[in-house]
């Protein structure tokens, strides 16, 4: 077997893993997109503000002391306590499902029955909103995020890959457990999206707003129920690139990754967006292998934008996206 | 008071179909025209002209593009960061491989080339739409700053990566390099803003700016009347590109001399001039003007304010302005969709009846 191949699968093998990501990431897209029809274009700043507040508070951080400092002239950073990480996930839920309540109560009640583009243009002012409140509130600085997930190359597939080709395979523990995580999310919320009265809720107001409001579901409470498992999607998605690549702006970046999974699985299909992530990963990684240095390199900025927009042109709802009815 | 049509008689048709119809509205244009060709070359110095009036010019110019696009003919895009980098490095590669012409016709042509790239990246917008599109554009965004990065032609092999401008001047006055004048570099500016926003009033005035808002405002409907959705949309987005090419080109040449594209073109700069456009107002070229003027002043305020009055550390204040933008624009979106220019409107129709409102 010839080194190209080898090497070849063991990129393929991490653009699996970079896909489930990807994919962690635009599943938060799509529970609120189908929910309420907006494209939430703040996921990865709220990824990123979640991942801040866990490592806040599990560090004990004074929220605002930045700025109460430089009103007050004091020199306060810490409250001197450190937290395990399941408190800390457990109040970074209770803060995102605050931040759930503020947005639909604040900004998306009054902005019923616009256009979708507006809306989208609303949540790119939520973005930049978050993104200063965040650094706001707990400051800029590169944060070191360790919740216990293993990290490092993973000896049992470096030794049994070396075993078969002689070559081992470089995995990072910290991938695998990440899909693991992913697959049970999204297994859950499948459940819970079938099986539960707030489930069933939330997909009666994704088929028919107007229908659901008849029946007696409450609007209000299903969009910020939303917003909330969204938010929690988000912290899943921070934890793990923040323990990744360290808690930074960076991280609300990974939107934007997102967002061509999203055109190439399509904006309502959960589905969709498990495999338009593993389309993206394996795509950009091979095309980065293979074709990457003829161009010279970091061909993963934009591949998968390129490769999602020729798409769109054969197929406008994307691959399980419902088809596009459009009347006068 | 000032402010009425009552006495002001239009007697043929061309009186009548005049930009400013409104004896105010004109004796106001003038004033402002004469305020910025004849008063403020005066006045200026350097910091007056890179802090702010340079800055708004060229943004003016950009939103005004942008608008034509977003706000008249109803086609998000959030590529304006990459469209100016074409017209930047295009007028870089005119300027340094053609240097006996002049640096004016290496802008215009820089916004043609400009005009031809966007069209091929609008190409997909008869397939796919709203935001959709939106994010197919995003994808002009990330190629265009990855090629101007990546291929040394763009850059003409130099080894820093950047693009430097080189002194170019115009009758015997420089415009670009170190050595060029405030007021010269101001002026060549107002030229361009002056002459393209009039075109872009006028164009948006006629046929072709009534077939983009039909396509805006349903393009079925506006294809059953027998608009030609492609003829309007490919026509919008050449429009808005030679707009964004010359500003990206004034941007590079005239302002800032030196340019790495990731950081001056890079994702935050469309969405820069999308704020600028909704804060000012979508479909306005007034509103472009507004919105331009105050994105550029609100940094220049807050940082006034907070790190001169208060003495705050620089970055708290770059986090607060962060957080005002954002605020601002989810509160322009809430209260009052068409910005400050339909405030400005409103004002206008007070201005008609006071004193006496009834």
């Amino acid at each position: 077997m010839s080194d190209t191949f080898i090497f070849g699968m063991e990129v393929f093998l991490n653009g699996l893993m970079a896909g489930v990501l990807y994919a962690l990431v635009a599943l938060g897209f799509v529970l609120i997109y189908k929910a309420s029809g907006i494209f939430n274009y703040a996921q990865g700043v709220m990824a990123l503000f979640a991942a801040m507040t866990l490592v806040g508070i599990m560090e004990g951080r004074v929220p605002f002391s930045h700025l109460i400092n430089a009103i007050f002239g004091t020199h306060i950073h810490h409250f001197g306590w450190h937290l395990p990480a399941v408190f800390g996930i457990l109040f970074t839920v209770a803060v995102m499902a605050g931040f759930a309540w503020c947005v639909q109560k604040f900004i998306f009640r009054h902005l019923v029955g616009q256009e979708p583009i507006i809306l989208f243009m609303a949540t790119i002012g939520l973005a930049y909103f978050l993104e200063g409140f965040g650094d706001l509130m707990w400051g800029s600085d590169i944060k070191k995020l360790d919740v216990g997930l293993p990290q490092g190359i993973n000896l049992l597939i470096d030794e049994t890959t070396f075993g078969w080709f002689g070559y081992g395979f470089f995995i990072d523990n910290l991938d695998l457990v990440a899909t693991v995580i992913a697959a049970l999310l999204v297994i859950s919320l499948i459940i819970f999206a079938q099986y539960t009265k707030q489930g069933r809720a939330m997909r009666a107001v994704a088929d028919d707003h107007q229908a659901a409001l008849s029946v007696g579901i409450s609007l209000n409470f299903i969009w910020v129920m939303v917003w909330t498992l969204a938010g929690f999607v988000a912290l899943v998605a921070g934890i793990m690139w923040g323990t990744k690549s360290g808690v930074q702006f960076s991280l609300s970046l990974i939107a934007l990754k997102a967002l061509p999974v999203l055109m190439l699985g399509g904006f309502t299909s959960i589905p969709g967006a498990i495999v338009g992530g593993l389309i993206i990963g394996v795509g950009e990684k091979m095309f980065e292998f293979l074709v990457g240095p003829l161009v010279g390199g970091a061909t993963e900025n934009w591949f998968a934008y390129v490769l999602a927009l020729l798409f769109l042109v054969f197929r406008p709802q994307g691959l399980f996206g419902e088809k596009i009815i459009e009347r006068v | 008071m000032f402010y009425r049509e009552a006495g002001d008689f239009k007697t043929t048709y061309k009186d009548d179909n005049q930009t400013f119809p409104i004896k105010f509205d004109r004796y106001r244009y003038y004033a402002v025209m004469f305020a910025a060709f004849a008063v403020i070359p005066f006045l200026i110095n350097d910091y007056w002209v890179n802090a702010i009036f340079l800055p708004f010019l060229i943004y003016a110019i950009a939103a005004i593009g942008l608008n034509i696009l977003v706000g008249y003919c109803g086609q998000v895009s959030l590529g304006t960061g990459g469209f100016m980098a074409v017209g930047a490095y295009a007028c870089y590669k005119l300027m340094t491989g053609f240097p006996e012409i002049n640096l004016f016709f290496h802008i215009i042509i820089s916004g043609g080339i400009t005009a031809f790239v966007c069209v091929l990246f609008g190409l997909p917008s008869l397939r796919i739409k709203g935001f959709y599109l939106a994010v197919a554009t995003l994808a002009a965004q990330f190629f265009l700053v990855w090629l101007f990065n990546r291929v040394p032609w763009f850059y003409n092999y130099s080894a820093s990566g950047q693009i430097n401008s080189p002194e170019r001047s115009l009758f015997d006055i420089t415009i670009t390099g170190p050595n060029a004048d405030a007021w010269a570099k101001y002026l060549f500016c107002l030229v361009f803003l002056t002459v393209l926003a009039l075109i872009a009033r006028n164009l948006t005035r006629g046929t072709i700016g009534r077939t983009w808002m039909a396509i805006r405002d349903m393009d079925i409907a506006a294809e059953i009347i027998g608009v030609n959705p492609l003829k309007a949309k490919i026509s919008a987005f050449a429009v808005s590109g030679f707009f964004v090419g010359v500003s990206g080109a004034l941007f590079f040449s005239v302002y800032l001399g030196a340019v790495e594209v990731g950081e001056v073109f890079g994702i935050n700069k469309s969405f820069l001039v999308l704020f600028m456009i909704i804060i000012g107002g979508l479909g306005s070229i007034f509103g472009s003007f507004a919105g331009a003027a105050f994105l550029v002043l609100l940094p220049v305020l807050l940082k006034n304010v907070l790190v001169g009055g208060l003495g705050w550390p620089t970055d708290l204040a770059a986090h607060l302005e962060f957080l005002i933008i954002g605020a601002l624009i989810v509160i322009f979106l809430i209260a009052e969709p068409h910005g400050l220019a339909q405030l400005w409107r409103v004002a206008k129709e007070k201005l008609r009846l006071w004193p006496f409102p009834h």
